[in-house]
């Protein structure tokens, strides 16, 4: 069969690749195909970050380079199609068999014992360094901290590799050589779009939005692709058969985070990391979301779009966006339609998505006034861990009375859903008391949520009003408290300032 | 962040108690480590998975396997009745079947093995098993078990004095139960076996193992060969912590099963959600308890009755058992003491040796009920821990008959005290609490008394190989395996060391069951103690020989010989090593010796439970300070201070790494990692997804750790002490500063019912508990 091949840089030499299946994740052909054994499996799901890779592509209107880690257990290799991408093995090669600034540092500062997790580490750390070292900053030790939280370590207790992490810059810089890179990945472009099969199974990967529409229309079983990152589980984890893929990642209009008319628009592919980045300068108050929210390497790689269009009720994005009064924008062959984030979640699973449409992109209006908005979520560990219940509270107050309530949970139900008991019940009146009492009251109608392995319902309903009454707290009129008084974590919320 | 207090010198570093890289840290940090799974394939590699119980007890009436057989890239499917030799692979007592026959006792357990072309298209193969059961009860809960009296081994009971009696009689007394769960090892890299068959009927196994010997024991008595047919080979482990004891058996034995019958190499690698289904964990403990003490805290007599969940075999649990007894006592002298152990029954995972290997449910104990002592007479819970440290006349022999002759406790606690201003900041949060309506901060002092050697004294023996080449280079050879705590490196110093040579031409080899025989499992935090003396004793051996030939050569005496600096010391005359090593091999001296070590002194009556089980103890104790959120039960750690006993390290940079990776493995194991299981007994938490272990936030911002400056009175390997598991036990002191701050939320005189793992849930379950209780004589206190 005539197929494309699948054109990558690896480690800086281009590769072409034939001949495996499209859901062959990166991980096993590095290992099984080109011998790369540094990049580790250790869950085959993007939990423990022991197959952390580096990942370069050409973004923007002047094709910059752009570098960033990602789980390579769960991405197929045709989504690198046209990408850079970089294994523990280059590093040694790049200081031309010396150790490399990272590695280095990871040894004298003794961060390695078993040593499994250790290249998944120096990943993610090289990838922090790349950041750095061109414009001369220094990471402090928070942002050190959140851009190892996708690497478990089960031997050190993490302090090493902390302190790694700052001692990497006290050697002789080793800068990459971006600009060849960069010309490498031009010279990979490809003029059409990538039409990759193998054994019957295709991977499309469409260029602009007209086409992928077309290409829906014409393959309603096909599965729509984006990040990966839960896709990849269906593959590793369910052995699901997930037909022909349909790749949104190469559609130009859907990387595209523009603001306008008072609302942020955010495309169906742009990922996670850039997502929260532009959701948290208007809201600051998600960045402790935003630093909980998966690992570095999954947001790098998954995106907003999908975590939306996946409707998982659990998901964290949505309760935020939801009392936000985001919209979702569908696209199908007749044309857009937007409908409110509630409104597309139908039930567990189900979502108002007809199989020849797609979700094209996530709006999210910017309100001029001084809302109270608040979002955070409940687990049991801080990183990167599936929330027990996640909840988002928006409103204003206009003379200490409550007005335009909008109140969202994750984890209490077969969808994220708002509160609609519980927002009647402060709407129109003094933010006081009072009406906390009767909004507990009202929530405590309004879900009827499960026990499993994350909590009990029981836990689930006393932190859901518990979360209620801390944003009750911080939003008082009266002798509001703030976040250093009512939030173990808060000395997060700085993350959301972080270049 | 601060540095830790462990010296690097510029130049010359000597080759013992220093902090010198562990050996693999350069291959680690490049990828180039190489793991069972990275080494590069024969051809002809065939790939194996299993297939799984999806019913906690049935029997089965029928295993319908042509689906999978028609699966593409299907080899062969093998089941119990293709076992040759006996289908089992349990360490001590044999209930342990390598592949299901007839009954099933878990879900999760192996039925069958699937081998096909790829590792892919196996897994997927071994979900294509229709199998039908007929369901039997099953027992999912330890006291359940209990109630049936379904255990794994009989009870055991370590009573001395008259404990009813003194209890009867104390003035002031406490009971109640208590829980610790379980916890999952989370080695990064999975189990993993790569057997290849050799001429002749041998087997050549690559296995990620604590064991290589019991590895090799189980293969030759599954496929019925000898044990001279069977090499087991370990170069290193992503990682152990007592799940590759025994458990690494059952993959063994169907990699080598396969490959035997197969004729072709088989490698068996279970993904990550296979294994936590399969395989054992730590387990967990039930108590019920009843205490008497004074009014000033002092314990007059204790009962104990501790339920641990075995599981569906008995594995390890009998020495677990055996070890949470021996350390219930901590560091504290308990008079009049009963404890009792019962290894209950269920059908789940058969739980097995972790780091610590029951001493941390044992201690933890005792800690939780000086806390609710503490708490009951409104003290400072330092001040009660001090009260009943061993120490003083008459108090210092422990319950199983041991004295306690190395006791630190005072002197380190003191340091520790003072080093960490506990007291200072026990009045700083008492004002913080005071003023802060949602948030609480908590404080705890936690010591460690941990008994280091096995409790079985025969396992108390290693040996080793050393190789010295005729270029002055050294290869060692010896029964420890190298899982990252740096025994390899270790070993390779006290070489080094021994022969007056730089460390750097010293290398390790993996271990190898066809060059030291009849090794011990590199468990029970031993690894350096025994083969550090055996792999001295070859080196002596060689170093004596080469003294000899110098001796002569040279008209001195051969005590008069040195060996410092790399270079042998003959008086006036400095001769290279390599140079020296050089002429001895002209002269037809030997270079290369065996040596051999058993720990002295060491008896145990497995009657009575009393004896000489260890050889010394490692002491240590942890400060921690966590701020806890009273509407959601969320918390940090804001500060950890350790203070540990590693004798006169060896490498104590190796040894601030084990330190602190272990206080945050036994907080992890206290506070987030939670195994659950549904009403089906389908363990629910089974992937990094669902089962969190400590991530890089919940290392504390603040983190002191320092080794305290001691000598092992005992004369072990360069007078260092085991490091491996006893500050496991430092990561107690962050439960109890979560106890700390619960209680705040209250008049401060109630002891919470807080559970452990403490979760967010179980925290605000004791926070509710604590002002349910206020609420009979205050209004409840909100913000």
């Amino acid at each position: 069969m005539n197929t494309d091949a699948i054109r990558l840089l690896l480690n800086g030499e281009p590769v072409d690749v034939t001949g495996i299946a499209p859901t062959t994740s990166l991980l096993a052909w590095l290992r099984i195909h080109r011998g790369l054994t540094g990049t580790k499996e250790g869950c085959a799901e993007g939990d423990c970050g022991a197959c952390t890779v580096v990942v370069g592509e050409l973004a923007g209107d002047t094709d910059s380079l752009r570098l960033f880690s990602v789980n390579a257990c769960i991405q197929f290799m045709p989504a690198l199609d046209g990408k850079a991408v970089f294994t523990v093995e280059y590093l040694r090669r790049q200081a031309e068999d010396r150790l490399h600034p990272v590695q280095q540092a990871m040894v004298d500062c003794h961060g390695s014992q078993c040593g499994f997790c250790t290249p998944g580490f120096v990943m993610s750390l090289w990838d922090l360094y790349n950041a750095c070292v061109p414009d001369g900053t220094r990471p402090d030790a928070a942002r050190i901290s959140s851009q190892l939280t996708g690497n478990l370590c089960r031997c050190t207790g993490y302090r090493p590799i902390l302190e790694a992490g700052q001692r990497m810059f006290e050697h002789p810089a080793q800068a990459l050589d971006r600009e060849a890179v960069r010309a490498a990945l031009l010279r990979l472009r490809r003029s059409e779009a990538l039409d990759y099969a193998h054994d019957g199974a295709h991977f499309f990967a469409p260029r602009t939005l007209e086409a992928l529409i077309e290409l829906r229309s014409r393959h309603p079983q096909a599965t729509v692709l984006a990040g990966c990152t839960d896709i990849g589980l269906w593959v590793n984890k369910q052995f699901r058969d997930v037909g022909d893929l349909l790749y949104i990642g190469q559609v130009e209009a859907l990387q595209q985070v523009v603001e306008a008319r008072g609302r942020l628009r955010i495309g169906a592919a742009v990922s996670l990391s850039d997502a929260f980045a532009a959701l948290c300068l208007p809201y600051p108050e998600l960045g402790e979301l935003w630093e909980r929210f998966a690992s570095p390497p999954v947001r790098n790689a998954g995106t907003l779009g999908g975590n939306v269009a996946n409707g998982s009720p659990i998901g964290d994005s949505m309760p935020a966006l939801i009392a936000l009064g985001a919209e979702v924008v569908v696209h199908g062959p007749g044309g857009r339609r937007s409908l409110p984030l509630e409104a597309f979640y139908l039930d567990y699973m189900r979502k108002d998505l007809a199989a020849d449409e797609i979700v094209e992109a996530v709006e999210v209006p910017v309100h001029e006034s001084a809302l109270r908005f608040r979002s955070w979520k409940l687990s049991k560990r801080f990183d990167s861990d599936i929330s027990a219940v996640c909840g988002a509270f928006a409103l204003r107050l206009e003379d200490g009375v409550v007005r335009g309530p909008r109140i969202a949970f994750g984890g209490m139900a077969a969808t994220p859903r708002r509160a609609l008991r519980t927002e009647a019940a402060i709407d129109g009146r003094r933010w006081d008391e009072d009406t906390l009492t009767a909004a507990l009251r009202a929530l405590a109608e309004d879900y009827a949520p499960l026990s499993d392995l994350r909590a009990s319902a029981d836990y689930r309903r006393r932190t859901a009003a518990a979360l209620l009454r801390r944003f009750y707290l911080e939003t008082r009129a009266q002798d509001p408290l703030d976040a250093q008084q009512t939030r173990v974590f808060a000395a997060f919320d700085s993350f959301a300032a972080q270049p | 962040m601060k540095a830790q207090s462990f010296t690097q010198a510029r130049q010359a570093a000597p080759a013992a108690h220093h902090g010198h890289p562990h050996e693999s840290a350069r291959l680690h940090v490049a990828g180039e480590a190489t793991y069972v799974d990275d080494i590069r394939e024969l051809a002809g590699t065939a790939h194996a998975a299993l297939g799984l119980s999806t019913q906690a007890h049935a029997r089965i009436v029928a295993i319908e396997l042509d689906a999978v057989r028609a699966m593409p890239g299907v080899i062969a499917v093998f089941t119990a009745a293709d076992i040759p030799g006996t289908n089992d692979c349990g360490p001590i007592i044999h209930d342990d079947p390598i592949l299901a026959d007839g009954v099933v006792h878990y879900v999760g357990q192996p039925l069958f093995a699937v081998v096909a072309d790829s590792h892919e298209h196996a897994r997927r193969a071994a979900r294509r098993a229709k199998v039908s059961y007929e369901p039997l009860p099953a027992v999912l809960d330890p006291l359940q078990a209990k109630a049936q009296n379904s255990f794994v081994l009989p009870p055991m009971q370590l009573v001395r004095g008259e404990p009813a009696a003194r209890l009867a009689a104390a003035p002031r007394r406490l009971r109640g139960s208590w829980q610790v769960g379980g916890q999952e090892q989370f080695y990064l890299e999975g189990q993993i076996s790569y057997a290849v068959p050799r001429e002749d009927g041998c087997i050549h196994l690559w296995c990620s193992t604590q064991h290589p010997t019991e590895m090799q024991h189980v293969v030759s008595h599954a496929l019925g060969l000898a044990a001279n047919q069977v090499v087991v080979e370990m170069r290193r482990m992503g990682g152990g912590f007592g799940g590759k004891e025994s458990q690494s058996a059952l993959f063994a034995c169907v990699a080598a099963l396969a490959a035997a019958r197969l004729r072709r190499p088989v490698k068996l690698r279970p993904d990550r959600d296979d294994d936590f289904m399969i395989t054992g964990k730590r387990h967990d403990f039930h108590y019920e308890y009843e205490v008497g003490f004074d009014d000033e805290g002092r314990i007059l007599a204790a009962r104990i009755e501790m339920v641990a969940r075995a599981g569906f075999s008995a594995d390890l649990s009998g020495p677990v058992a055996t070890r949470a007894i021996c350390h219930f006592d901590n560091a504290y002298y308990l008079a009049d003491v009963d404890i009792r152990a019962l290894c209950a029954r269920t059908n789940t995972q058969s739980n097995t040796a972790f780091r610590g290997f029951g001493g941390p449910q044992g201690a933890v104990a005792i800690e939780y009920i000086i806390d609710s002592i503490a708490r009951e007479l409104g003290r400072d819970a330092l001040d009660v821990r001090k009260l009943n440290f061993y120490g003083g006349a008459g108090r210092d022999l422990t319950p199983y008959g041991q004295r306690v002759e190395d006791n630190v406790i005072h002197e380190l606690v003191a340091e520790l005290e003072a080093d960490s201003a506990y007291r200072e900041r026990r009045r700083a949060i008492t004002a913080y609490n005071a003023g802060s309506p949602v948030l609480k901060k908590g404080l705890a002092l936690t010591p460690v008394k941990f008994g280091i050697s096995f409790n079985v004294a025969h396992y108390n023996q290693a040996g080793a190989l050393v190789h010295v080449y005729t270029d002055g280079s050294v290869l060692v050879n010896h029964g420890g395996t190298e899982m990252g705590q740096g025994l390899n490196t270790k070993v390779c110093q006290v070489v080094a060391h021994t022969l007056g040579i730089a460390l750097a031409q010293v290398r390790a080899t993996a271990a190898d069951t066809s060059k030291v025989a009849n090794t011990s499992a590199t468990a029970a935090s031993t690894g350096a103690d025994l083969n550090g003396k055996a792999a001295e004793d070859a080196a002596r051996r060689i170093r004596q020989r080469l003294a000899d030939f110098v001796a002569q050569r040279h008209g001195i005496d051969a005590d008069a010989v040195r060996f410092a600096d790399d270079h042998v010391h003959a008086g006036a005359v400095a001769i290279p090593f390599a140079e020296c090593v050089q002429q001895a091999y002209q002269a037809r001296v030997q270079l290369w010796s065996e040596g051999f070590y058993t720990t002295p002194g060491l008896s145990w009556d497995r009657s009575t439970l009393t004896g000489r089980p260890f050889y010394y103890f490692a002491y240590g104790a942890a400060v921690a300070e966590v701020l806890v959120d009273t509407l959601t039960g969320e918390w940090r750690l804001l500060r950890a201070d350790l203070l540990h006993d590693a004798g006169n390290s060896i490498n104590p940079a190796i040894d601030v790494g084990q330190v602190e990776g272990a206080f945050i493995q036994g907080m992890g194991w206290l506070t987030m990692e939670e195994l659950w299981w549904n009403k089906d007994g389908r363990l629910m938490t089974h992937a990094p997804s669902t089962y969190k272990i400590p991530a890089a936030h919940d290392c504390p911002a603040e983190f002191h750790t320092r080794l305290f400056r001691n000598s092992n009175h005992e004369e072990t390997i360069l007078r260092s002490k085991a490091v491996g598991e006893p500050p496991l036990l430092l990561g107690f002191a962050v439960l109890f500063a979560l106890r700390d701050a619960v209680t705040a939320v209250g008049d401060g005189r109630s002891a919470p019912p807080l559970r452990a793992p403490a979760t967010p849930e179980a925290i605000l379950d004791a926070i509710d508990a604590v002002r349910a209780a206020c609420a009979h004589t205050a209004a409840e206190p909100q913000p």
